[in-house]
């Protein structure tokens, strides 16, 4: 059993402590907008916000988020409003599949947060979700434009 | 907003037998445009034509039988059909039919099948036609009502106005009327010069939902009383399940059931998908491997090699004069042996159905690149006739050929099978995705050009020795045993035609079928074809002294589609002019797909290991475009998916098991990694290419042409990775 706070509201999830994250978002909470992509960390599909910092939720177990706010694809809109870089996502018809959308978008929120104007190389650096697609020109694109929404 | 949902139509009543929906579904394509019987979607709309459905506040609904996987299909096909109907492209949707309503209704939709990057050049004349032919019905309804004569009414944006009168109406206000005529037996198409809202870079109709987590993929199917299946299928390909040991997993938490899929494969059935994984990665399993676990990549790269010798049999799939005669009396001969990998399709989302069985019904919700073969797929492995079963296509998390097999689906029916009345989503691991690949097909090919002595190219042979997909995935396919698809970019003629004219040419293709399953991996065998075709064209041109472009300009005087984007990318990426201080530059072109594609690459290297990519320049003439913004993505991600497959892919077989298991071991480019992609589109017209696969064909040898400019080393094996080559 453990008791987490997805998009704000407390939740209580009855999995064993070591169960990833992920899988208890997608499963036990049934927000599926949070993607499993690899398991080990390495893709980014599940990307998420722990306390305001964007993680791979497969890599985080059920105990270690408990008592933090976690935020989800889900939940990133507010007030009906999308957040901006969900705006720029859709002014920049970024996504192909989609699939590792939800965790670009979560990863670049996140990178906006700590960096409003982010250079090439802040993108470069942080950035770092697979998207097999490629629409990489994209994903820069609209983070510039949503820097300067 | 658009939203993907089944229509529920009104069946006409006949039944179809298994047999005439087996594989293939070899039913006459029979397209019926609309009729006295007035059809009606699930809210009670009808039905102008099976594409085009009409609300009374003229939302327009429009029918996509071919599969969205992230390439635009769905957009571009609706895009011609709004063209034709002259629809306010504003209140457009879009719906799945399904394939089992398709059959019911003698095909009505054609073929499903998303493959070959035929998503729109297959089916754009009678998805024209559709929306042609629904915009004659719905004037005819106005000029009926107004009792004037047709051809006195305009038809723009759903409003029909009589033009000598100025009355006006809407689609909606007219469509049951319209539904009822019969429809008129010919239309006329427009010239594509003409399109308003094809041709335009007109935004995806199914981008929110992909910026919000609320489009659900198969992987997000979720059925009232669903349990979750985890699978592992035997990793020595051939080989079978002998044994497995339940008792050990049936106490752990959530594990309900434990099946024997299929006399390779077992799977855990559990409450959650992590319960059911977990339980099945505790569970002893015994494998009987077989005689391929004793294949590695060393036996079949020596099995492979021995078919470059030109003593063992080959399939000639392109000849001119007399190569061999010509080589061996040459001045001056250049030889070179290339090769190319596994490689795993690596979808974001990895294989997953979701099925549900009873007795009289299968019903299967998936992500698909063919749903009339999961539709099959669903009948062979449920044994129940086509009237009871179905198949819900979702939205696809990455396909690129590999969501063309039907494996998956049919382990998800034989599961729920086991379990009747409990709705199963069978997911596999990204470990199972990796294991169970259907795999680019591993290829070694031996080029050898002639020279006189005035340095004229005067011979090529190119002797390929290697894998056939067809002979695996789709033997009736093959010609007398040749497979036609091993010559694809340097074929004599059609849609993947060599562009280049030697004297006296050669390519032949010596089939080797190690025990490895290959599959169709986005561009196919247009991919390695054209490493070695262009890399080759690159050491023959400096093997005189010559300039690559210029050298190949000699030989492409006869190919003038080829040479127009040859001459395209070169002009754009400043070919002839010196690159900046410490870059260099490569090219390549090839046909593939029906489509002349050329790319160029400015790199820099450093320590000869660090490769940076600085600019990317690719140009395209797929005859019309329909959606420019769209064909873009498609060539800046076909560069990404092709140098992820150069840098960082290639599969390698130890024991007949594949070694790769997740992207630590087989991964993916990043955005660091990737520059900018400069499109320079030059559509003829007068034909129609695909645009999701043939630019993946230049990636790599522009890359590795650029490379040996760089550092005067040619490398001639696939990944770089093996060579401790890597991104900078």
């Amino acid at each position: 059993m453990a008791n987490l706070t997805i998009n704000g509201k407390s939740i209580s999830v009855d999995v064993e402590d070591d169960t990833p994250l992920l899988w208890a978002i997608r499963e036990n909470v049934g927000l599926t907008g949070t993607k499993y992509g690899c398991g080990i960390a390495q893709c980014g599909a599940c990307t998420v916000h722990v306390d305001g910092v964007a993680m791979r939720s497969c890599g985080v177990t059920v105990s270690e988020a408990a008592g933090k706010q976690i935020t989800t694809i889900e939940g990133l809109a507010s007030n009906g409003a999308l957040h901006k870089v969900q705006q720029a996502w859709v002014a920049n018809d970024v996504p192909q599949c989609g699939y590792c959308q939800s965790g670009m978008i979560m990863a670049v929120a996140a990178l906006l947060k700590e960096k409003p104007k982010p250079t090439d190389q802040d993108i470069n650096e942080a950035i770092t979700n697979i998207c097999r697609c490629g629409t990489f020109q994209q994903v820069r694109e609209a983070i510039h434009s949503a820097a300067n929404a | 907003m658009n939203k993907h949902v089944m229509p529920k139509l009104t069946r006409r009543g006949f039944v179809i037998g298994t047999a005439a929906a087996g594989a293939g579904l070899a039913i006459g394509l029979d397209i019926p445009f609309g009729g006295p019987t007035v059809v009606r979607a699930a809210d009670g709309s009808p039905e102008v034509n099976v594409w085009v459905v009409i609300r009374p506040d003229d939302t327009t609904v429009i029918r996509i039988a071919r599969s969205e996987m992230g390439q635009g299909t769905l957009t571009g096909l609706a895009q011609l059909v709004a063209e034709e109907l002259e629809c306010d492209w504003s209140k457009v949707v879009t719906e799945y039919p399904t394939p089992g309503q398709s059959v019911a209704r003698k095909r009505a939709w054609g073929d499903f099948s998303t493959g070959g990057s035929r998503g729109i050049r297959t089916s754009q004349e009678y998805v024209r036609k559709g929306g042609a032919t629904a915009r004659v019905m719905l004037i005819q309804a106005a000029a009926n009502e107004w009792k004037v004569p047709a051809s006195e009414c305009t038809a723009a944006n759903s409003v029909i106005t009589h033009t000598p009168s100025g009355k006006t109406t809407t689609y909606g206000k007219v469509v049951e009327a319209a539904a009822k005529l019969e429809p008129p037996a010919d239309v006329k198409l427009k010239d594509p010069k003409d399109w308003k809202i094809a041709g335009k870079g007109v935004k995806r109709l199914d981008t929110l939902d992909k910026t919000t987590g609320a489009m659900i993929y198969g992987a997000d199917v979720k059925l009232p009383g669903m349990l979750n299946a985890a699978i592992k299928d035997c990793p020595v390909f051939g080989g079978k399940l002998k044994s497995y040991d339940e008792a050990k997993v049936m106490a752990m938490k959530g594990v309900k059931k434990v099946v024997r899929v299929s006399d390779s494969s077992v799977a855990v059935v559990a409450d959650t998908w992590w319960h059911a994984k977990t339980a099945l990665d505790a569970l002893p399993i015994v494998w009987d491997e077989g005689e391929n676990a004793k294949v590695s990549s060393e036996s079949i790269s020596k099995w492979l090699a021995e078919g470059l010798d030109n003593a063992q049999p080959a399939y000639i799939g392109n000849q001119n004069g007399d190569a061999k005669a010509a080589i061996a009396s040459a001045v001056k001969k250049v030889e070179a042996v290339y090769n190319y990998p596994y490689q795993n399709h690596a979808t974001m989302e990895p294989m997953n159905a979701t099925a549900l069985y009873t007795a009289d019904k299968c019903e299967v919700w998936c992500g698909t690149q063919n749903g009339e073969a999961a539709f099959a797929a669903t009948l062979e492995a449920s044994g129940l006739p086509a009237d009871k079963c179905e198949v819900h296509k979702h939205i696809l998390g990455g396909g690129f050929g590999r969501r063309g097999m039907t494996d998956y689906v049919r382990q998800a029916v034989l599961i729920a099978k086991q379990m009747p009345g409990t709705p199963i989503k069978l997911l596999w691991s990204r470990e199972e995705d990796m294991a169970q690949g259907r795999f680019h097909p591993v290829t070694q090919c031996k080029m050898t050009g002639a020279f006189d002595a005035d340095n004229n190219l005067t011979a090529l042979h190119m002797r390929l020795s290697g894998q056939s997909i067809l002979f695996s995935v789709r033997p009736a396919a093959l010609e007398n045993g040749k497979d036609p698809a091993a010559f694809q970019g340097v074929s004599p003629s059609g849609d993947a035609a060599i562009g280049y004219s030697v004297p006296n040419l050669l390519v032949e293709h010596s089939m080797r079928n190690p025990h490895v399953p290959p599959g169709f991996w986005r561009g196919v065998n247009v991919n390695h074809n054209a490493i070695y075709m262009e890399c080759f064209m690159d050491e023959l041109a400096l093997s005189v002294g010559q300039d690559p472009v210029e050298f190949r300009r000699k030989l492409m005087s006869k190919h003038p589609k080829h040479l127009a984007v040859l001459n395209a990318v070169a002009e754009k990426i400043g070919w002839g002019k010196p690159p900046p201080q410490g870059v260099y530059r490569g090219i390549a072109q090839v046909m593939g797909y029906g489509s002349y594609v050329a790319g160029a690459a400015e790199i820099s290297v450093t320590d000869g290991s660090k490769i940076k990519v600085h600019r990317i320049v690719a140009s395209t003439d797929p005859g019309y475009v329909v959606n420019p913004a769209q064909v873009e993505r498609q060539i800046a991600g076909s560069f990404v998916y092709g140098l992820s497959a150069l840098f960082y892919g290639g599969c390698t077989v130890k024991d007949g098991k594949i070694e790769q298991t997740n992207f630590d071991t087989y991964n993916s480019m990043r955005i660091a990694e990737m520059p900018k992609v400069e499109c320079v589109m030059v559509p003829s017209g007068g034909f129609w290419g695909g645009v999701g696969e043939p630019t993946i064909g230049v990636a790599a040898p522009a890359v590795l042409n650029a490379y040996f400019a760089a550092t005067g080393k040619r490398i001639r094996s696939v990944p770089l990775r093996d060579q401790n080559i890597t991104f900078a």
